[in-house]
């Protein structure tokens, strides 16, 4: 069979043209629901002004939110105001435009439900911190708790932070160690190779907390020359043990990633290997590894509360005192907070370190 | 004494025998083609050239010393070899001039200043002074390609592999990085190189083999090959080629 006999000979239909869709119906589910989450923003506004006892900011809290769930009726009214230009459009015969308007028409219909939607969530979950009268809000977010715990609770934060960024400084280095050795060529690499596997196998296998029960208060007995050393460096210590095992894996991916030409090209240069593991796979590695590292930096961060099994006063550690002496939980929710603040800006940081890159390499 | 020996080198990928005995001898200041279909071996002779491979059976000599097999200090006889590679395997993460100037500082030992002078000049000379700056995914096709045949050269080889270097090339990219071959040949630069251009072969190789299988089957003078094969399964190839359009 030849290309020729591939082609049809009968006469193609001509093509159907596509017919304007409705655009009324779907404004009017715009519109339901715009009112829905505007009457719940409602409840939510003089639910949140009566429990504060018409305190200004919670007031004022309440009002924006009101003027929000308001905003969705503009595209539901403008998606109403396409529908009749659709309706005319076609009865004009004018197809193309009669189209372009209702899709418009549905465009704005969505919006409306979209943002209605949000609205709707966010009084929904205002009416149930405050129900029970404000039970929830008194348990979890008491303003005097916080006060209360606010100054020892930051101190104690620091903590986590130093831990957080020596074990971070250690893991870097150390985990690239692993990933290199896991890597290393040829029958006089095996050894190391070995060791490194086992390495990362087995501190990927033990709970974090049992590595640093073990080494915050294994190591000063075993090692006398130790006591002294606050016991937060040696918390410091057993994360970077644990979470070295992490990030080997992570830029052993990442250098596993690299397409073997760039290796070959590199060698056919006369590099080394060494060198070219330096000079060409390592950068272009971490490059590749930093989105994945964060979540390993993130988790870590968030594992020095784990530093509390071990005594040490870090900032769970204080708001659990305070939890006991305040019987109530908002210091805790204090440290949730704490964490909130320092992770996201981390996030976003590493995302415009991402896209600077991409934007630099392709000349934009 | 030939220049580049390839003596009944063998290779194989676990059970597939990709070289069968191959055997090329290239002199100084020559410039050999090597032809054949896709598959047929021509990536992985270069490579073996460049001791990218190891090789199972045979020997490759340049000027008379063996290159191939034990003690052999592959990084000292890969700056003897340089090769380009058909997807150009530039360093994204580099400069143009990075990319240019890393082995003659790493590896030959030039200073820096020594080592962005001469790559400068060599840049200039394949019109791409001005890219210098430029990283890889900024260049077009054939400006990488120009810019991966200067890497190579910044090392001063003496016999430089090309490995169909314009077959992912737009078509009107071509004409300028075969330019700068026919000029290297004419610099009396030794190269082997695997193509299929064959109008091009014609014009710069004194010698053109058709690897076939993993054996050259038949090889000669350009004229020859491609006006008057001898060997049915060359014909075959080179009607493949014409009706493509190549020829
Ligand atoms: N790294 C490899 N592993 C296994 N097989 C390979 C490898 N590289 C090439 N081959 C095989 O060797 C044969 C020759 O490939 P190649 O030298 O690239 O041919 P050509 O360059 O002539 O198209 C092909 O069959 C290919 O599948
Ligand atoms: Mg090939």
């Amino acid at each position: 069979m030849s290309a020729v006999d591939l082609v049809s000979d009968e006469v193609q239909p001509g093509p159907t043209p596509s017919q304007p869709r409705g655009v009324a119906g779907l404004a009017t589910t715009g519109l339901v629901v715009a009112l829905a989450g505007l009457a719940l923003a409602v409840a939510a506004a003089l639910r949140l002004h009566s429990y504060s006892k018409g305190a200004a900011v919670p007031t004022g809290v309440g009002v924006l939110l009101v003027l929000a769930a308001l905003y969705p009726l503009l595209p539901t009214a403008r998606a109403y105001a396409r529908s009749g230009r659709r309706s005319t459009l076609l009865g004009e015969g004018q197809l193309v435009a009669s189209r372009r308007a209702a899709a418009a028409g549905r465009d704005e219909a969505t919006v409306a439900m979209g943002y209605a939607v949000g609205a709707a969530i966010v009084s929904v979950l205002l009416l149930i911190a405050l129900a029970q009268d404000g039970g929830i809000a008194q348990t979890f977010f008491a303003g005097h708790s916080w006060k209360l715990a606010f100054p020892e609770m930051i101190q104690a934060f620091w903590t986590n932070i130093w831990v957080a960024c020596v074990a971070q400084v250690l893991v870097l280095v150390f985990g690239l160690l692993l990933a290199v050795m896991r890597m290393l060529p040829g029958r006089a690499g095996r050894p190391l190779r070995l060791i490194a596997l086992i390495y990362c196998d087995v501190f990927r296998a033990i709970p974090a907390l049992v590595t640093i029960l073990l080494i915050v208060f294994g190591l000063p007995l075993a090692f006398p020359a130790l006591a002294n050393w606050p016991s937060a460096w040696l918390g410091a210590v057993a994360l970077t043990m644990t979470y070295s095992a992490y990030v080997a894996e992570v830029y052993r991916a990442g250098l596993s990633s690299i397409h073997p030409s760039q290796s070959a090209a590199a060698r056919s240069l006369g590099l080394s290997y060494a060198q070219t593991l330096r000079t060409v796979l390592v950068p272009q590695a971490v490059r590749r590894v930093i989105p994945p590292l964060l979540n390993d930096f993130i988790s870590l961060q968030k594992d020095t509360a784990l530093l509390t099994i071990a005594g040490i006063v870090e900032v769970v550690n204080a708001s659990t005192l305070w939890q006991s002496k305040l019987f109530n939980l908002s210091p805790v929710t204090l440290a949730a907070l704490f964490f909130i603040v320092v992770t996201i800006p981390q996030a976003r940081f590493v995302d415009f370190l991402i896209d600077r890159d991409a934007a630099r390499r392709s000349g934009r | 004494m030939s220049f580049l020996q390839i003596d009944d080198v063998h290779k194989a990928y676990g059970q597939h025998e990709v070289l069968k005995g191959v055997s090329l001898d290239v002199e100084r200041h020559e410039v050999v083609c090597l032809i054949g279909a896709s598959g047929s071996g021509k990536s992985t002779l270069l490579r073996c050239v460049n001791g990218l491979e190891e090789i199972n059976g045979g020997e490759i000599r340049i000027e008379g010393d063996t290159v191939t097999g034990a003690g052999v200090d592959l990084n000292a006889l890969r700056r003897d070899v340089g090769i380009v590679f058909q997807s150009y395997n530039l360093f994204p993460h580099m400069s143009v001039l990075e990319n240019v100037t890393l082995a003659p500082i790493r590896v030959g030992g030039v200073s820096k200043a020594e080592a962005e002078e001469r790559a400068m000049g060599l840049l200039g000379s394949v019109n791409m002074q001005d890219k210098a700056r430029s990283y890889p995914d900024m260049l077009s096709g054939g400006q990488q390609q120009r810019v991966a045949i200067v890497r190579a050269l910044a090392t001063q080889p003496r016999v430089l592999l090309l490995d169909e270097i314009t077959a992912a090339l737009d078509p009107e990219l071509v004409g300028d990085v075969l330019e700068i071959v026919r000029e290297l040949a004419r610099g009396g630069l030794t190269m082997l190189l695997a193509t299929h251009e064959m109008g091009f072969a014609k014009e710069v190789a004194s010698q053109v083999c058709f690897l076939d299988a993993g054996s050259i089957l038949e090889r000669g003078p350009a004229q020859q090959i491609f006006e008057e094969p001898r060997e049915e399964r060359t014909q075959q190839f080179l009607s493949r080629v014409v009706k493509s359009g190549r020829l």
